[in-house]
């Protein structure tokens, strides 16, 4: 499908769904409450077929985070962007980890990093930092007196 | 230029003179001397790269730069072969204890090059960040420095040679520590 059409499409399904301009593809921006279910319809209908999640990640804008996923379908060759904003002090996203089985690590990692809980991910525990580390390095406000310079 | 030639062929010919006696002569030269020329001459890097840097490495030893000019054709994969550790890119936190587990697993005498400005100082990650080492010698102590971010080719041979050069006026911290056993 053409970015257009797949925008149709898409907003049909889902009509909440907020199309973001200026991006490489097309970029939808949806409600976390919808996210698990909208996602679900990414995966298995049969004319969007998204088999292929190719990047997660989170932005941390100070007064809300971002998180951003990347799909791809390598039987209709179309690409589509997904944001969802999430709540600053308390970040909760349902988990995708069973839809696409490599999310799992992804959000481990976001989870590491930023924080983020994902809900009902099977083993969500740090990824890179060490099991005790204290805090989300990424976070804008994140501090360590200990490991950091500050300029 | 002649006279600078004959200098340079000084410093990295065999260290010592011919002593003419009838029907040939005796080479006269100290055994450390010889040592360290020999050490010098056969610096075996181990197969060792955290980023960026290793790039640049690895161009220092293919066929357009080549090393093995030098004598360092035969990089090891393991520490316990290896002469000299190039630390090529970043130190993190989490590789620091794997960096000082492989200088110590590396056999006496071994030798240090940190490679641009991450190993040197932390580089460009000196500042904001959680995870980097600022610099490779808080972890193990370094022999020659390199500035670049990466460095060129060049710049990774020039320090090598002058590492040779250090070798042979016996001027690594080895080599001090070994003459010096109470320091």
């Amino acid at each position: 499908m053409t970015p257009e059409e797949l925008k149709l499409k898409l907003t049909e399904i889902l009509p909440t769904a907020v199309p973001e301009e200026g991006g490489e593809w097309l970029t939808l921006v949806v409600d976390v409450s919808a996210w698990k279910e909208f996602a679900t319809q990414l995966r298995f209908n049969t004319d969007l077929a998204f088999d292929y999640l190719f990047c997660v990640t989170c932005v941390d804008w100070k007064t809300h985070f971002t998180m951003v996923y990347h799909f791809r379908s390598t039987i209709h060759q179309h690409t589509v962007v997904v944001k969802s904003k999430l709540d600053h002090i308390n970040p909760e996203i349902e988990t995708v980890s069973d839809i696409w089985r490599t999310a799992e690590f992804h959000e481990r990692e976001a989870y590491d990093l930023f924080g983020v809980k994902f809900n009902n991910h099977p083993d969500l525990r740090r990824l890179f930092m060490t099991d005790d580390w204290k805090g989300w390095p990424l976070r804008k406000d994140y501090e360590d007196p200990v490991n950091m310079i500050k300029l | 230029m002649e006279q600078n030639m004959s200098n340079k062929e000084e410093s990295t010919s065999f260290p010592g003179e011919v002593y003419p006696t009838a029907g040939g002569g005796i080479v006269v030269s100290k055994l450390d001397e010889v040592i360290n020329w020999a050490r010098a001459n056969s610096l075996w890097p181990l197969v060792f790269g955290t980023s960026c840097c290793a790039i640049e490495m690895m161009s220092t030893a293919s066929a357009k730069y080549d090393w093995s000019r030098f004598g360092f054709e035969v990089a090891r994969a393991t520490p316990r072969q290896a002469d000299v550790i190039i630390i090529a890119g970043t130190i993190v936190n989490k590789m620091a204890p794997v960096l000082k587990r492989l200088y110590d697993q590396m056999a006496d005498p071994k030798y240090v090059i940190a490679m641009g400005a991450c190993a040197t100082s932390g580089g460009p990650f000196f500042y904001n960040t959680y995870s980097v080492v600022k610099g490779a010698d808080h972890v193990i102590p370094v022999d020659v420095y390199i500035a670049g971010c990466p460095p060129r080719p060049e710049a990774l041979l020039h320090a090598m040679i002058s590492l040779q050069e250090k070798i042979r006026s016996g001027a690594t911290r080895e080599q001090i520590k070994i003459q010096n056993p109470g320091h």
